[in-house]
């Protein structure tokens, strides 16, 4: 049994390299036919991406990149929980501020990024502005959708054991919640990483944006492919391992069993 | 039989209970009924008849349309620390363990954790579910589940336990066992139930008197005495007593059946 299981997650091991391999192999004989000029093979994006880590150009990237994102994530994920949860908790709440959230996240937000200039310049606070705009709508609605689903028949329990609003609240229904407004956490982040990158590539060219934006003026294409997918691969990463962690914190069989 | 008479002085009384559903539905109208002190009062009765909105009333969780429930003279208004109910789907946490989900009346209650969790252990072994302190909802199985939701509303030590279907969402031979568990558990704790079933069987089998709802808009049709007393453990359902009290009530309940 347990060597069974042992042998099938190598075998899921094997599948996920060989389609990598796969991918690499496809962008290194389209890169050598060549398709375009401004298409580097793999190897070459690959030379390009250890030679921007040795010289430390990538690192001080992130770290203007990160800035923006971090700042923008920490605000909506403490004032946006909140406000999700006073709007499911309480309904003259939800009736003021539901509307503008629907809106907000319906509206294509993209557009909104160099209207934010005008108002807010090209400093930091624009690109946290970007990160908050982007981030907000999932989370907030998010964190309404779990307050307002949360199991009818455990908030009667507690109204039966003679809970009071404090207990009802903090005992039953934010933790019954706390899955939900956890998957919306993760979600806001990964919108946050789309706000982030669209203020460095619209209001001012900062970090990875900055790169991206240079190697491409430069005609530097292995070097601006090695920026592009240094970013990509490194959303993937943080938003798949919040993943693993809502997993591990919220199991599926925990969120249903009654 | 008796009709709505009882020897021992009623603990509960149902004075003129109605219940209209917002958008008009009439649930159950004009219900008069009192349980004896110390007994198992069932209300059987086909499905959607009203039992369980009758006895979300006597528990205080649903308000009713018109007359008063009186429990030792007092009416009510909202639950209370005398009745404690069994929900039909369990009501578990499913983000707290067995010991927890126990405790829960009492931390609701604010009983030091030490005292809670002491009281919850001895119940915990009385509904025999020793060594499961840890585990959470969703490693137990359904009649599991429900022994820990009878163990949560003993540790409140009300006189009066609420039943809404507890043994509906089980199997049927863990439901034998359940009724006979449950039975063997209330010589040892005296309390006076009310107990809400579809199952004429289950009725007969562990009620003392059985209050026979009709179909909506439903009023009590006829209390009958059910005690067994004669007759004992594995005889019981073979008794002449079981077998006709099972074909009295479904000769009553027939008539109502469409």
């Amino acid at each position: 049994m347990e060597t069974q299981h042992k042998h099938r997650s190598y075998e899921q091991l094997l599948l996920r390299l060989l389609s990598f391999v796969l991918v690499f192999g496809v962008w290194e004989l389209a890169g050598r036919k060549p398709i375009s000029v401004a298409f580097p093979t793999f190897t070459a994006t690959l030379a390009a991406f250890v030679r921007l880590i040795l010289d430390g150009t990538m690192l001080k990237a992130f770290g203007t990149t990160l800035v923006p994102l971090v700042i923008g994530i920490s605000l909506v994920g403490i004032i946006g929980v909140l406000f999700g949860i006073l709007m499911g908790l309480y309904r003259t709440f939800e009736w003021f501020t539901l509307p503008v959230f629907v809106i907000i996240q319906s509206a294509p937000m993209a557009a909104l990024i160099p209207l934010i200039t005008f108002l807010y310049g090209i400093g930091l606070g624009a690109k946290v502005l970007a990160v908050v705009l982007m981030a907000a709508p999932v989370i907030v609605l998010n964190s309404y959708k779990g307050i307002r689903n949360a199991n009818p028949t455990l908030i009667q329990m507690g109204t039966s054991f003679l809970a009071d609003e404090r207990q009802r609240i903090f005992k039953i229904i934010i933790p019954d919640a706390s899955g939900m407004i956890f998957a919306g956490l993760r979600l806001g982040v990964s919108s946050g990483f789309i706000g982030v990158i669209l203020a460095e590539l619209l209001i001012t060219p900062t970090g990875i944006g900055d790169l991206i934006t240079y190697y491409r003026a430069l005609a530097l294409y292995p070097e601006m492919f090695a920026s592009i997918v240094a970013i990509v691969a490194f959303a993937a990463i943080v938003v798949g391992s919040l993943q693993r962690l809502e997993g591990v914190l919220f199991p599926r069989e925990r969120k249903t069993a009654g | 039989m008796t009709a709505n008479v009882v020897e021992t002085s009623p603990v509960v009384e149902v004075k003129g209970i109605s219940k209209t559903y917002p958008g008009g539905v009439e649930a159950i109208k004009n219900i008069d009924l009192q349980i004896p002190k110390g007994k198992l009062t069932t209300l059987l009765g086909p499905s959607g008849c009203g039992k369980t909105t009758l006895l979300k009333i006597i528990a205080g969780l649903l308000p009713q349309s018109g007359g008063e429930v009186l429990i030792g003279n007092t009416p009510v208004h909202g639950p209370g620390p005398e009745r404690a109910f069994v929900f039909q789907d369990f009501a578990l946490l499913p983000w707290a363990s067995v010991l927890r989900n126990v405790s829960f009346g009492l931390e609701l209650r604010k009983v030091p954790k030490e005292e809670r969790h002491e009281v919850a252990r001895k119940y915990i072994k009385e509904v025999g579910l020793e060594g499961f302190e840890d585990a959470y909802p969703h490693e137990l199985s359904g009649g599991m589940r429900q022994r820990v939701g009878l163990a949560r509303a003993l540790t409140v030590d009300s006189d009066i336990l609420l039943m809404d279907e507890p043994f509906a969402s089980v199997d049927e031979q863990t439901r034998r066992k359940l009724q006979d568990d449950l039975l063997q558990l209330l010589e040892v704790e005296k309390k006076t139930v009310i107990f809400v079933t579809h199952s004429i069987e289950e009725a007969v089998y562990v009620s003392d008197h059985v209050a026979l709802l009709g179909p909506r808009p439903s009023t009590i049709m006829r209390v009958i005495d059910t005690r067994l007393e004669n007759v004992q453990g594995e005889d019981i359902r073979r008794s002449k007593r079981y077998l006709d009290l099972v074909e009295d009530l479904w000769q009553i309940l027939k008539q109502y059946l469409v």
